[in-house]
């Protein structure tokens, strides 16, 4: 708990105390439910503790009670700003687990849609952060009208803005059609217009300079130490991109790059996501390029009564927020005997402390908002 | 390199180590080591210049009710050297006054917020960790709640205008009674 | 205020004396109550709609067409909404606190002229009266924070209370180069010296290189006086909910609302006065048809300015509070002595081209090394490598 404020002699004549407040769980900026317990000396950070749980909804006690399929859609309301990576992630886990082959297309298909996730979970992140340095929604909105585009791609291609649910194991739900692709293609077309009217817009303004520029720094050991993951890392100089260490679905055979910063403080984490944006439109232009014909399910999956061999594994994919994992205990049965996940944001917050001491308040929010946390993923 | 048992079992004296096997799919098979040694070989597979396992990805608990036993997985990979997972393994007995394991939050400072989870859920105390208090529970809770044989309270249906069937067990099972109940069991 | 009572004295000569003298007073009075809360309604909801606007949406766009009758149903809202006030308040100068804000915004408008003419109170020290009363603000919004009981309010009004005082400085510095130039504090005469010229345009003080950058100190001052974007850390929403006014609901709150847009609106106006030539314009002059004139032209302007009010709301981010005070400290204030001393080189080198070329000289030079010096948002050369 935080220690009870004490008194500070500031010079002799003017004793000061220490102001705890409670930034949350009710703030516009908090991102959700989340609460900071803060302790002040006039207007420096000296400590911050973070309290979470107020999002709990007791996920992977209903997964121990559910089938395997019947959780998927539950992982859409993990991180419920990309719910299609979320869903490979538990796909991934459970072909890992038990074996199974994924067909080409699909192949290609869960990449399309995890890069359009991150395309535009990145967007609103810089939007939400610009809104929490003070600007009254126009870059969020900005974001936004591109990030409407992709959400009715994905209402086009699922039925669901947000709340996809389009993987299963062995492959996607249904397949694209021309009209969908042809829909695909021509978001990727308009991004990079986007990305550069952004650009000249906010990253060389002078007041996200002066307010971002040389805050939060976070150093390169202590995010490796603190098992911190994603475009957090990436900013700071950990070059760990699971995309290119795992080689998981087809990336092993695109081309791009993972931008990887020097200073990590929260214009580094700014500018490491527009950077990513850009190589998500490589690799989307790629893909759309080159996806083949073929089956999007593997054939030899039941779906019904399906059941995975005993024994137990763990599965990773590069989520927008940073490495999401799953732990999965088989008992041989039709139902996860454990179920574990592994999220970003909540293990991302242990260093929020470390970056936040000795800055000042506003600084402590653009910090949490540079970090980019969900909080139905940090409470499941 | 991933280590080998023996490899272990030589740069640190009288640890006992069991392998123990995943899905054959998956294979990720996992160490288990004991309680007294895990810090040590942590330790060792953190600052070994061929392994270099500096980065903690996931901390499990699982509960092993048939077993008698809770056991916390560890997933480490190497961010210097890219390969992965090592996955360590150890185990606790269920009785909640021996239900302790040693915290690896010294070696990996990213197992803090998990371990935390791990005892807020599964009642397991970590000696070592520098803030063990719960996490996503409320600090007034009581019980660990991903136990398997976690029963949860009585009245934790209480509506401020219950219906018959749970009014019935909620008084039968001695649960705190609303006092809208009041007149309705009256009746 | 004398204007009228002549020409009341004029009309209804068999009226008792003391009745002229009360519609005398009365009539500016009902004026500014009538006239200056109405652009405020208005000015909300078109703030909204360019608001809106600039990001890409429609602002309210419902409620009559185009949104017009948005501010009545506001209004109304408001009014019916419950007035709760936490039980730990100060009861008192929560009540008060409200009320103290918005007076000030009123009293300001009384030494604005509209037309030849026609001001409320034609003070002999206008200027100053405007400058210090606008400065009542900054106690107002203590007393919310502080009464209000609450950790937010409190940080939200420690934060109102420096930022008005340290903007203070650099604004009446500014408006000091203005009274230098004019010889007078009083606004009327303020605004008759600016007349003349070029089609009643070219002798606005913005034109001379003193009164531009007068006029952008004067600016930026009144941003910061109102705490408007982006200068609203007092109220800074993402940050602390809603500073100094969170634990306000109702129409107490309204009135924030009311007394933050008049105060805006009061500096607008006393810029348009100091600076662009208050009623001046082609076809202001004494008489009915060249007074109507001159109000339009006093309005416009006035909208003008209110409008670049709301753009630089829509455009630019927050500062954070050291950088803002680093900010009026150590660019504002030396830039405005600066300008003090480019009056005297104006009013005292005679033939007029050497006066626009030294004056202009000067402030460009320490314009430019005042920038040089306190640039700390610079972009940093960094490195990006692929992996």
């Amino acid at each position: 708990m935080i220690a009870a404020p004490s008194t500070i002699p500031a010079g002799g004549a003017i004793t000061t105390q220490l102001l705890e407040i409670s930034i949350g769980p009710q703030h516009p900026s908090t991102h959700g439910v989340f609460r900071m317990d803060v302790v002040l000396d006039g207007e420096v950070v000296r400590a911050l503790k973070p309290v979470v749980g107020y999002l709990h909804r007791n996920h992977e006690q209903l997964a121990e009670k559910m089938s395997w399929l019947g959780s998927m859609p539950y992982t859409d309301r993990l991180d419920y700003f990309n719910s299609m990576s979320n869903n490979w992630a538990y796909a991934l886990a459970v072909e890992k687990l038990a074996g199974i082959k994924v067909p080409e297309r699909a192949e290609y298909i869960r990449v399309i849609m995890a890069e359009l996730s991150r395309l535009q979970n990145h967007a609103s992140a810089i939007g939400f952060l610009l809104q929490d340095c003070g600007a009254w929604g126009t870059p969020l909105l900005y974001a936004f009208k591109e990030r409407e585009k992709i959400l009715d791609f994905f209402e086009t291609v699922s039925g669901s803005r947000m709340m996809c649910n389009y993987f299963r194991f062995g492959g996607v739900r249904v397949d694209l059609n021309d009209e969908m692709l042809a829909m695909a293609r021509k978001i990727v077309a308009e991004f990079p217009k986007f990305l550069d009217e952004f650009e000249k817009l906010m990253t060389t303004n002078e007041v996200v300079l002066a307010r971002c520029q040389r805050v939060g720094i976070l150093p390169k050991e202590l995010a490796i130490a603190g098992s911190i993951s994603g475009p957090v890392a990436r900013a700071s100089g950990v070059e760990y991109d699971i995309r290119k260490v795992d080689k998981y679905g087809v990336y092993g055979q695109l081309e791009f790059g993972v931008p990887v910063g020097a200073v990590g403080d929260v214009y580094d984490r700014y500018y490491i996501r527009v950077l990513e944006m850009r190589e998500s439109v490589k690799i989307l232009q790629q893909v759309l390029r080159d996806i083949p014909a073929g089956p999007v399910q593997a054939v030899e999956v039941k779906l019904r009564g399906f059941k995975i061999p005993a024994g137990d594994g763990y599965g990773r994919v590069e989520g927008a927020k940073g490495e999401l994992g799953f732990y999965l205990v088989s008992e041989g049965g039709p139902k996860p005997y454990r179920y574990h996940i592994r999220p970003p944001s909540f293990i991302n917050l242990t260093v929020l402390e470390d970056m936040c001491v000795g800055h000042k308040v506003a600084d402590a929010i653009i910090i949490l908002g540079s970090i980019d946390i969900v909080l139905g993923e940090v409470d499941r | 390199m991933i280590p080998t048992s023996e490899q272990l079992c030589a740069a640190v004296p009288g640890a006992v180590i069991e392998i123990v096997p995943s899905t054959p799919a998956a294979a990720q098979p996992a160490m288990l080591v004991d309680r007294e040694h895990l810090v040590a070989v942590a330790r060792y597979l953190k600052n070994e210049p061929s392994c270099q396992l500096d980065f903690c990805s996931c901390v499990t608990g699982v509960d092993y009710l048939a077993k008698g036993f809770i056991e916390i997985v560890y997933h480490l990979y190497s961010v210097a050297l890219k390969h992965g997972p090592v996955v360590l393994k150890v185990r606790a007995p269920r009785e909640l006054n021996q239900c302790h394991v040693p915290s690896l939050t010294t070696v990996w400072r990213g197992c803090e917020f998990q371990e935390r989870e791990a005892f807020d859920l599964y009642g397991v105390k970590f000696d070592g960790h520098p803030d063990l208090r719960r996490i996503l529970m409320w600090n007034e809770f009581t019980d660990h709640p991903m136990r398997k044989d976690y029963v949860p309270p009585a009245d934790y249906e209480w509506e401020p205008t219950p219906h018959d069937e749970v009014l019935k067990r909620t008084k039968a099972a001695g649960g705190i009674m609303p006092p809208s109940a009041a007149v309705e069991v009256k009746k | 205020m004398e204007t009228i009572y002549q020409l009341l004295h004029v009309t209804f000569a068999n009226v008792p004396a003391w009745t002229v003298q009360v519609a005398a007073f009365l009539i500016p009075i009902a004026f500014i109550f009538g006239v200056y809360p109405a652009i405020f309604a208005l000015t909300t909801l078109v703030e909204r709609k360019a608001l809106g606007r600039i990001q890409n949406r429609y602002g309210p766009n419902r409620v009559g067409i185009f949104g017009v009758l948005q501010p009545l149903a506001d209004g109304l809202k408001i009014l019916l909404k419950e007035d709760i006030v936490p039980r730990v308040a100060d009861k008192f100068t929560h009540f008060l606190a409200p009320v103290l804000i918005v007076v000030p915004g009123l009293l300001v408008y009384l030494v604005v002229p509209v037309a030849p003419g026609m001001v409320a109170v034609d003070l002999k020290i206008g200027v100053l009266f405007a400058l210090a009363v606008g400065t009542m603000s900054a106690i107002a919004l203590f007393m919310a924070g502080w009464a209000s009981r609450n950790k937010f309010s409190l940080l939200g009004a420690v934060r109102a209370v420096a930022q008005v005082v340290s903007y203070e400085v650099p604004t009446v510095m500014a408006g000091v180069a203005v009274i230098m130039a004019a010889g007078t504090l009083s606004t009327l005469t303020i605004v008759q010296r600016q007349g003349g010229g070029i089609l009643n345009i070219s002798n606005w003080y913005v034109f001379r290189p003193w009164g531009l950058v007068g006029f952008v100190l004067f600016v930026i001052g009144g941003l910061a006086e109102s705490a408007r974007c982006p200068f609203d850390l007092p109220e800074a929403e993402s940050e602390l909910i809603g500073g100094y006014h969170t634990e306000y609901s109702g129409f107490k709150f309204a009135l924030f609302q009311m007394g933050e847009y008049l105060a805006g609106m009061a500096m607008a106006g006393v810029t348009v006065t100091l600076f662009l030539g208050g009623y001046m314009g082609p076809g202001s002059g004494p008489g009915l048809v060249g007074s109507l004139i001159a109000m339009l032209w006093f309005f416009s302007k006035l909208a003008g300015m209110i409008m670049l009010n709301i753009w630089i709301r829509g455009t630019w981010p927050r500062l954070r509070v050291d950088q803002l005070m680093g900010f009026a400290w150590k660019v504002l204030l030396p830039l405005a002595l600066v300008n003090i001393v480019a009056v005297g080189f104006w009013h005292f080198l005679t033939p007029r081209p050497l006066a626009w070329v030294v004056t202009t000289g000067w402030l460009v030079i320490w314009f430019l090394v005042l920038t040089k010096c306190n640039a700390s948002a610079i972009l940093e050369k960094r490195e990006y490598r692929y992996v």
